[in-house]
């Protein structure tokens, strides 16, 4: 059964019609790229799959269960979790805070058990750090744990918003653009890392890119978008080749 | 030896701090070097220091901006006056009184309640206008209420001669006459006022401190920075915002209490729009987001204009120049940079018994 199924999905901001019958499937364990000119509405169709934007029409299905018009919380609690074409980390904490706060629903403990420090207090922070600690390791972010977030540099803080959304232990991963503002060598290095992720947690990644050649070399399957409806859709090869995509994409 | 970590370590250096001022307090005064007026100076500055601290739980952690912390007070003070005259001789001070610091911190809490919850869903500065409102509405409210208590129960109206009490009956809250007599009602323990108001800002200390650091304080701050990201993993933000909200009213109404008590008649034109702000002040200048710094401004621009009575004409002088420094020692780049510089060098020159 595919993870992610969208039919018919649309919105409209003021007769714009940003996403237009907007159709995706993506299997389990899949890392599928969005690809499309500037304003197309990639972010857009991430604002509907999170909850930001309500749909006009169109169902969201997420591993069988129908998450069309739920909340944002309700949303990132039944699996999506996403991260931001311009950057939003929680600036004012530490490093390990912005993940430690990933996992809000996933290491609960009341406000009275932290007030009162309640044994419970202790066991799940140390639970939580260690598991901080692990996540911040695979983005190579565990020497700067106890730095303040809006203190890394960019390339950094790209990660680090993976991490604080792995942390929330999605089945979905949602990348808006995570290699925008990075130079070859860090776009290389994220690019590894963003497959090794999927290895490792075995991990369905939807990911927004400009970059062609990056999104060839690690995406299996490609959805082209334009002015907000699909142009092509498949393998990545295939959608490459596609006389339509590149005049109407990488043509220009 | 275990580690200490360094917010753990922080929050004792402020418990450490307040004990220090407590016992140095305690000394000036028992040894005769405590002015008459300073030493009525300490109980209000308990009562100012509750009021910061609470503050910046919603200022600072929260990120939110509230004009009408005067108003929680003002709810505390006056419902927990009210008990204590109510009871009266039917309990024993001691008791009387914690009973009516929970009854202050319920009645102020619920307050926040009822305010945060519609407001605190919205997005924008719309807290700051409804606070400024309640602090108000509050206030007149206030001064037109006269409530007795007689052997049919508790009478409440808005106008003097409206109150018809049986013979026997005693009248307690009096519009803009206020309530008078609570603290004679405290006559045995008033002595120890000090003492309680220093435990009631540890009380205060270790409960913004923990919250701070636990998860839902992890939750407040990250609404803070950035609302769109905490829901997007996964907090309910509006929440978060309202039990900050709601704790800082609640802490807010026990200074209240603290001040109620403390003074032989309470009026509501104290608990003004000045009041908030002078507060905010001690908050923002103190560092928003520091406690510490809201314990030291509060201390500072409290005592500073009475203790600088001697010099008549300069005073306000002297204060708005100290206002300016803080400002500048909290706020420019510049201080921050050279303060950060020097704090490090301090602690380089440490010997470094963690270290290997
Ligand atoms: N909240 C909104 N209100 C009005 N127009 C919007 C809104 N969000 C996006 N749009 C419009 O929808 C179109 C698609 O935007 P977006 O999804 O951000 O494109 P991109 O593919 O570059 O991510 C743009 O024309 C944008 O101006
Ligand atoms: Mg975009």
């Amino acid at each position: 059964m595919a993870m992610l199924e969208v039919n018919h999905l649309s919105i409209s901001f003021g007769g714009l019609h940003a996403v237009d019958n907007f159709n995706l499937n993506i299997e389990k364990g899949c890392l599928y790229g969005l690809i499309g000119p500037n304003g197309a509405g990639k972010t857009t169709v991430f604002n509907l799959l999170t909850g930001v934007y309500k749909p006009t029409e169109g169902i969201i299905r997420l591993d069988g269960q129908d998450i069309t018009g739920k909340n944002t919380i309700d949303i990132n609690k039944a699996g999506v979790a996403r991260t931001f074409q311009n950057i939003r980390l929680f600036r004012q904490l530490s490093v390990l805070d912005n993940v430690k706060a990933g996992f809000h629903n996933h290491h609960p403990y009341s406000t009275f058990t932290g007030i009162f420090r309640l044994p419970k207090y202790f066991k799940t922070e140390k639970e939580m750090t260690s598991r901080a600690m692990e996540i911040l390791k695979v983005f190579d972010l565990d020497k700067e744990a106890d730095y303040l977030a809006g203190n890394l540099p960019y390339g950094k803080q790209r990660k680090l918003e993976i991490a604080r959304a792995m942390a929330t232990e999605p089945k979905l991963l949602l990348l808006d653009e995570p290699a925008a503002g990075m130079n070859p060598n860090e776009t290389q290095e994220l690019m590894d890392t963003i497959r090794f992720v999927r290895d490792h947690f075995d991990m369905t990644i939807l990911l927004i890119e400009h970059d062609m050649k990056l999104v060839g070399g690690i995406c299996e399957e490609l959805t082209v978008l334009n002015f907000g409806q699909v142009l092509c859709q498949g393998e990545t090869s295939a959608v490459l080749n596609d006389p339509a995509v590149i005049t109407a994409y990488l043509g220009e | 030896m275990k580690k200490m970590n360094k917010t753990t370590k922080n929050n004792f250096i402020n418990y450490g701090l307040v004990l220090v001022l407590f016992a140095v307090a305690q000394t000036l005064s028992a040894t005769g070097n405590l002015s008459n007026l300073l030493q009525g100076l300490l109980v209000p500055l308990c009562v100012y220091t509750i009021a910061s601290i609470s503050l910046n739980l919603v200022v600072g952690f929260s990120g939110e901006l509230s004009l009408g912390h005067a108003g929680f007070m003002c709810v505390g003070a006056y419902s927990s006056a009210l008990f204590s005259n109510v009871v009266g001789d039917a309990l024993p001070s001691v008791p009387r009184l914690i009973l009516a610091i929970l009854v202050g911190a319920a009645v102020a809490a619920v307050f926040g309640i009822l305010i945060g919850v519609p407001v605190l869903r919205l997005r924008g500065d719309y807290l700051a206008i409804v606070t400024l409102a309640f602090g108000e509405i509050i206030k007149n409210l206030v001064n037109i209420l006269y409530v007795g208590v007689d052997e049919n129960g508790i009478h409440v109206t808005t106008n003097s001669s409206g109150l018809k009490l049986a013979a026997g009956g005693k009248k307690i809250m009096k519009g803009a006459l206020g309530i008078s007599g609570t603290s004679t009602l405290y006559k045995d323990i008033k002595p120890y006022f000090f003492l309680i108001g220093v435990i009631l800002i540890l009380i205060t200390l270790f409960i913004v401190q923990n919250l701070v650091h636990s998860r839902s304080g992890r939750a407040i701050m990250a609404a803070r920075d950035n609302r769109i990201a905490a829901e997007s993993i996964g907090i309910n933000v509006t929440k978060y915002k309202l039990l900050a909200f709601t704790v800082s009213a609640a802490l807010a109404g026990v200074a209240g209490v603290l001040y109620a008590h403390n003074i032989s008649m309470l009026k509501v034109s104290i608990f003004d729009y000045n009041l908030s702000i002078m507060i905010l002040v001690y908050v923002v200048l103190g560092g928003i987001g520091s406690i510490r710094g809201s314990i030291i401004a509060t201390i500072v621009l409290y005592a500073l204009p009475e203790m600088l009575r001697g010099f008549s004409t300069y005073r306000m002088l002297i204060y708005a120049i100290v206002l300016i420094i803080m400002m500048l020692f909290n706020w420019a780049p510049a201080a921050i940079d050279w303060r950060k510089r020097v704090l490090e060098k301090i602690h380089n020159k440490l010997p470094k018994k963690e270290a290997a």
